[in-house]
């Protein structure tokens, strides 16, 4: 694999390898990333809550 | 023990035909679905007899999804499945019991229809005793897992289409095994081979269905 | 046998606390086998000489279908675990590895489809696999739906419970009915993986991903039983105080 171009270009088939490689990038970051950022709803969630008793 | 089977049949039997549209509305649907796909395909009798078989199980399957869900929504509802539940008979037996007679007012009903419909559907005469033989053999198998899912769903209102994703999925292997043997028998190959898997799904499910229904059925009563 | 490790996971506590120390170690780990494994996958395994270069796809496809296949046999484990052990953690198991399970099913099906379209010539053909994959999918989105279309907790575990145990039973069923159907109706059996022949160059970096993946998938699973952990728990002291610190 000598250049980027070759690299990308996968012998003709680039775009059925890239974007396989792609899709399951997103799909695994999001499995990770949304219960992340579902924690952290939570999280602020139970600040404010604990802000309203305080008051 | 034979006299709660006898009592059980007896009862079912009586309450089946105070609504007989619960009864003839499966079998009108089956009719229905049959119907709609030479419409569909145009009236070519080749075509037609190579969709035949797939056509008349599929139909079957859904007709079949469509008459249990409210299998036990009735009792459910006013209190007798949880003297079900808590009596001291076994609750498999009684599901076997209550199964099986709803599989004698649908699927033996399909299964003395779809000649009938494989008349229509220009498949030839001598395919039609192995295509009521496979809907006999299959259509406890359908009946048995359907019920399973209508004891997991019976306290949901949300109706048919969840119990028909649950459960089509398992219905698959009688649905290749069921057109498989049409399809052998279109060909004018013997078909004891599919009777035979089809007999041993159909043990099976006889077997194990009822542990499963019974146990869906305590899980929704316990609620 | 030490059985306190099974009886201390009653505790949604107890696991809290052990899933936060491993959690950084499955993710490190994860995320370097996928690195590594991709890398050698995309750039330094060699081609296949009949599909060239859309071969590399297997290091994503095969990963995706063991997690998506294993997964739901440990839904059915949890499952059992839930009815027979009234354990609630099971519960948390089995409500949370489901949509990672269809996910990672999707993620067999797409990129299986897409090597279809260079090895074949169309994106989809009903063959063996594929199809069977096909109907895992709807298998876990009856668990899915099943699991939120009943709003108490309980009897949503339980019922998810039973089918997942009674879809686990049918799955052999499935699996070899869809197979005899496939020789039925296709003479030529397209293999989607040729698993003997691949030389070591070829089977190590498929090893990396499959390793990869399987920690990746236990990083989401227990970053989301411990956020149902947290919501289950939110009234008692211990989770008020954990949040508290976070924020």
């Amino acid at each position: 694999m000598s250049s980027l171009n070759e690299m990308l270009d996968m012998g003709g088939h680039g775009i059925y390898v890239w974007s396989s490689y792609a899709i399951t990038l997103v799909v695994l970051a999001l499995n990770v990333v949304q219960p992340w950022l579902a924690r952290r709803r939570l999280v602020n969630e139970e600040a404010r809550r604990r802000r309203r008793e305080v008051m | 023990m034979r006299q709660i089977v006898w009592l059980l049949f007896c009862r079912e039997w009586r309450l089946a035909w105070r609504r007989p549209g619960d009864l003839l509305n499966p079998l009108v649907f089956f009719a229905l679905v049959v119907s709609l796909f030479p419409l569909a395909v145009g009236p070519e009798p080749s075509m037609l007899r190579s969709m035949a078989p797939g056509v008349i199980w599929v139909a079957a399957l859904l007709a079949t999804l469509l008459s249990l869900d409210g299998l036990f929504r009735s009792d459910y509802e006013d209190g007798s499945l949880e003297q079900w539940v808590l009596s001291p008979h076994p609750l498999a037996l009684m599901v076997l019991v209550k199964v099986l007679h709803h599989w004698m007012m649908s699927g033996l009903a399909m299964v003395l229809l779809a000649p009938l419909f494989g008349l229509m559907l220009a498949l030839p005469l001598s395919s039609l005793p192995v295509l009521a033989l496979t809907l006999l053999l299959g259509t406890p198998i359908l009946s048995l897992l359907g019920a399973v899912g209508a004891a997991l769903t019976v306290g949901l209102k949300s109706g048919g289409v969840l119990l028909a994703l649950l459960i089509l999925p398992l219905y698959i292997p009688v649905l290749i095994l069921g057109t498989g043997a049409m399809d052998a028998a279109l060909q004018g190959m013997p078909v004891t081979g599919f009777a035979l898997w089809l007999g041993c799904l159909a043990v099976l499910a006889l077997t194990l269905a009822p542990i499963a229904i019974a146990a869906g059925l305590r899980i929704g009563v316990s609620e | 046998m030490n059985w306190s490790f099974f009886h201390k996971l009653g505790s949604p506590k107890w696991f809290y606390d052990i899933s936060g120390r491993w959690l950084p170690w499955f993710a490190v780990a994860g995320v370097a086998l996928l690195l590594v494994g991709s890398v050698w996958g995309l750039f330094f395994a060699p081609q296949d000489y009949q599909q060239g270069n859309s071969f590399r796809i297997i290091y994503i496809h095969v990963p995706a279908a063991f997690v998506a296949q294993s997964c739901y046999m440990m839904l059915a484990v949890a499952g059992v675990v839930s009815l027979v052990w009234r354990m609630k953690l099971a519960d948390v198991a089995l409500k949370c590895a489901a949509p990672i399970g269809a996910w990672m099913t999707f993620v067999a099906l797409l990129t299986g489809a897409i090597w279809g379209k260079p090895t074949w010539g169309t994106y989809w053909v009903w063959d063996a696999r594929l199809t069977s994959m096909l109907i895992l999918l709807f298998l876990y989105f009856g668990i899915i739906a099943l699991g939120q279309a009943i709003s108490n907790r309980e009897t949503s575990a339980k019922a998810t419970a039973v089918l997942a145990i009674v879809g686990t039973v049918n799955i052999p069923i499935i699996k070899y009915s869809v197979n005899w159907w496939n020789t039925l109706h296709q003479p030529a059996t397209f293999k989607v993986t040729e698993k003997p022949a691949m030389p070591m160059e070829m089977w190590l970096p498929l090893l990396l991903m499959v390793l990869g993946f399987y920690a990746l998938f236990t990083v989401s699973l227990l970053m989301r039983m411990r956020l149902e952990v947290l919501r289950r728990e939110q009234k008692t002291r211990w989770v008020r105080e954990t949040l508290e610190k976070l924020s």
